[in-house]
């Protein structure tokens, strides 16, 4: 379970997140909705760990643990798992390489054997076939060149093999065409489990259609505004955010 | 004429005294003017401003002499090796009679004493000692090297390294040169091993010269390392590449003590290609210094250089590069990048790359970057569980990595980037 208390963030001099206010029970997929700039990005970072965020008050929780203290690989290593908006090219090093990095890191963190190569290989690839991502990509220096739909493809492979206890999906349907939005969708709703949740971060209820959400929160202003069931989704769709924004809108 | 003031010019008197009768008399008489004209480099001459050998050349150690005891010397690779060492060429050491077909080897010793001109000619460096005090005194003080000819047309399956190692337990100053001549068409891979066996200061200066002929294709990979903080060694490179020939350097420079290499790279002919790649490793108060100029004598020739640094606590590297094309050299592609990650807020990079265009039709380019590890990837990669020291390195690995992206040879892409994964490893947490 994770609990997001009082949330307050900032960046320089200025307030980002302004007292945010969420709980995500285990097996719950709660999505977030909310106009360009509101935080939902500065949310996620500051779930899995960026530096350059200054909380100045609040907690996050993750099993009644405060995280917000641990190195972001602690944190992936309690199962934090965040799919970028923006996943970063990383051209000198190899994406198997990096895989195989990644996947032992974590087992190591849990007292497992490392993975012996063909082992590893088998997996990466298992998994790579089912959300279409190629042979030739996985060849590849990690992102590098791809496009912005390949990109968050590879993220989602990287999210089936890391198995989190806890995924955020940073606008993950952004770039990807109808396919993918679909491929990468079953990828995640097979992830679904009563020991796993999801945040989904989306402006769209198109994803919300493949990934159906148990809740649904609007994010305005730093913080979350209103939370409801999926049926909030399409009003959202239908009304927009002006409501939200009270002043700020004017 | 020659005015002698320091202690260190008289020890280098001395020195050519002791060898102007080894050999290339006139050719070793030339160079002395020249390097006495201009004196030890200091931080005055621009092309050493970053470089203060001077300084480290202070007090000069009595020119080495042949080690006397037999040594076994690691492989590293799978090449045909020959070996000089301690100034001196070891046939002994060095792997003669597995020398493939259309390989001809002389000792320099043998060859300056022969002195026959046309091989002089090849030996020769008028051109760059002019220039460069190092190269003059390089070829006034030559004590023994290696003249490798390969025939013309001759593809040779089997690498060849030309290792340079000091191993004396005395400080010792040595002088070696090397010559590769590849005949028209003839292609090779060259491995240049400049190595320490032991830990005292010694002061080396090398030269190797390679002269490719019309449609001649080398790949050279030099790896250099040293165990002694106060080394001290100038190496300089001299490609002549003539006609449609190409050159791809890869270098791993591995920082002990002091270290300039030094590349002179002349494309002689139209449609010739250079490639000059490298990786600079430096960490504690190790200095490496890499300073090239490629001159574009002749229309459509391309030139590529690519070199990363990376330096840790007190280190400093030097880049200096500079891409002449002269006015005939029309359709001139030149592109020089120089990228250096500093590991630590001590470390000390300097990077200056230049252009000097006389012709008009020509597309040149370069580029310097000098910073910290990516924020972004260090996050990225640290979200997936890896911990920061481990996604540094995978980070410091990749950067490097980059300057050996092109070379085809795997056991020596293998080598290098294992060489580069220890220094890693060596890192302080
Ligand atoms: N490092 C930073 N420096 C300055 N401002 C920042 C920084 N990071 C975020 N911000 C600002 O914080 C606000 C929230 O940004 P954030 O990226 O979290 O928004 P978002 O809700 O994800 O928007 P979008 O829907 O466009 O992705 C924006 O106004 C942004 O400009
Ligand atoms: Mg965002």
């Amino acid at each position: 379970m994770l609990e997001i208390k009082n949330l307050h963030v900032s960046v320089g001099d200025r307030e980002i997140l302004k007292g945010l206010t969420l709980t995500v029970k285990d097996g719950e997929v709660a999505a977030i909705m909310g106009p360009n700039g509101t935080g939902k990005s500065t949310l996620s970072y500051v779930i899995s760990g960026r530096e350059g965020y200054e909380v100045t008050q609040g907690e996050v929780l993750l099993d009644g643990e405060n995280i917000l203290e641990l190195e972001p690989h602690v944190r992936a290593a309690k199962g934090v798992f965040l799919a970028f908006q923006y996943p970063v090219e990383i051209p000198g090093v190899a994406t198997m390489t990096f895989l195989k990095a990644a996947m032992n890191a974590q087992r190591r963190s849990r007292g497992e054997e490392e993975l012996a190569t063909p082992e590893l290989m088998k997996r990466v690839k298992e998994a790579a076939a089912k959300l279409g991502v190629s042979q030739e990509m996985l060849r590849r220096p990690l992102n590098s060149g791809f496009s912005g739909g390949e990109k968050k493809r590879m993220d989602i492979l990287q999210m089936t093999l890391l198995q989190p206890r806890f995924g955020i999906l940073d606008e993950t349907d952004s770039g990807l065409d109808i396919d993918a939005l679909r491929v990468v969708s079953e990828g995640v709703n097979s992830l679904r489990a009563p020991n796993r949740s999801f945040l989904v971060i989306t402006h769209y209820q198109r994803l919300l259609d493949y990934i159906k959400p148990d809740t649904v929160h609007v994010m305005a202003k730093g913080a979350i505004q209103r939370s409801g069931g999926p049926e909030l989704a399409l009003e959202l769709e239908e009304r927009g955010y002006q409501e939200y924004l009270g002043e700020e809108a004017a | 004429m020659i005015k002698l003031a320091t202690e260190a010019d008289a020890a280098f008197s001395s020195f050519f005294e002791e060898m102007k009768g080894q050999g290339a008399t006139g050719l070793r008489q030339a160079a002395w003017e020249a390097f006495a004209a201009k004196g030890l480099p200091n931080r005055r001459v621009e092309a050493w401003h970053y470089t203060d050998l001077k300084a480290a050349l202070g007090k000069p150690a009595p020119i080495a002499s042949a080690q006397a005891g037999m040594r076994e010397i690691a492989r590293a690779h799978d090449s045909v090796r020959l070996v000089t060492l301690d100034g001196v060429f070891r046939p002994d050491l060095s792997d003669l009679a597995l020398l493939p077909e259309g390989v001809k080897v002389q000792s320099l010793r043998e060859a300056l004493a022969q002195g026959a001109p046309g091989v002089m000619a090849l030996v020769a460096s008028a051109d760059v000692q002019a220039e460069d005090a190092m190269v003059a005194m390089n070829a006034a003080l030559m004590q023994d090297g290696v003249v490798l000819r390969i025939a013309a047309g001759v593809t040779l399956g089997q690498k060849i390294e030309l290792a340079t190692y000091v191993s004396s337990q005395d400080v010792q100053s040595s002088f070696t040169r090397a010559v590769v001549v590849l005949g028209k068409d003839a292609k090779a891979t060259i491995v240049e091993t400049a190595g320490a066996l032991t830990a005292a200061p010694a002061q080396d200066n090398q030269a190797l010269i390679l002269r490719l002929a019309a449609g001649a294709a080398l790949d050279l990979v030099t790896h250099v390392s040293g165990q002694s903080d106060k080394l001290v060694r100038v190496m300089s490179l001299l490609a002549h590449v003539d006609e449609g020939a190409s050159l791809s350097s890869y270098a791993l420079v591995e920082g002990a003590g002091l270290l300039r290499r030094q590349i002179f790279a002349r494309l002689n002919g139209e449609h010739s290609k250079v490639a000059l790649n490298g990786a600079t490793l430096a960490r504690g108060r190790q200095h490496a210094d890499t300073t090239l100029v490629v001159d574009h004598a002749f229309p459509n020739g391309q030139s590529r250089e690519r070199f990363r640094n990376i330096i840790d606590e007190q280190g400093t590297g030097v880049f200096q590069g500079k891409i002449v094309v002269r006015p005939h050299a029309q359709k001139t592609d030149g592109v020089m990048q120089s990228k250096a990650i500093l590991l630590s807020d001590q470390a000390t990079m300097n990077n200056k790359p230049e252009l000097e265009i006389f012709a008009d039709d020509v597309q040149c380019g370069h580029g310097a970057t000098c910073g910290r590890l990516d924020k972004d990837q260090l996050f990225y990669l640290m979200a997936r569980g890896i911990p920061r020291y481990e996604a540094e390195s995978l980070l410091i690995e990749g950067f490097a990595n980059e300057a050996f992206q092109g070379l085809e040879d795997e056991t020596l892409r293998g080598f290098l980037l294992g060489r580069i994964s220890s220094w890693l490893a060596a890192r302080s947490k």
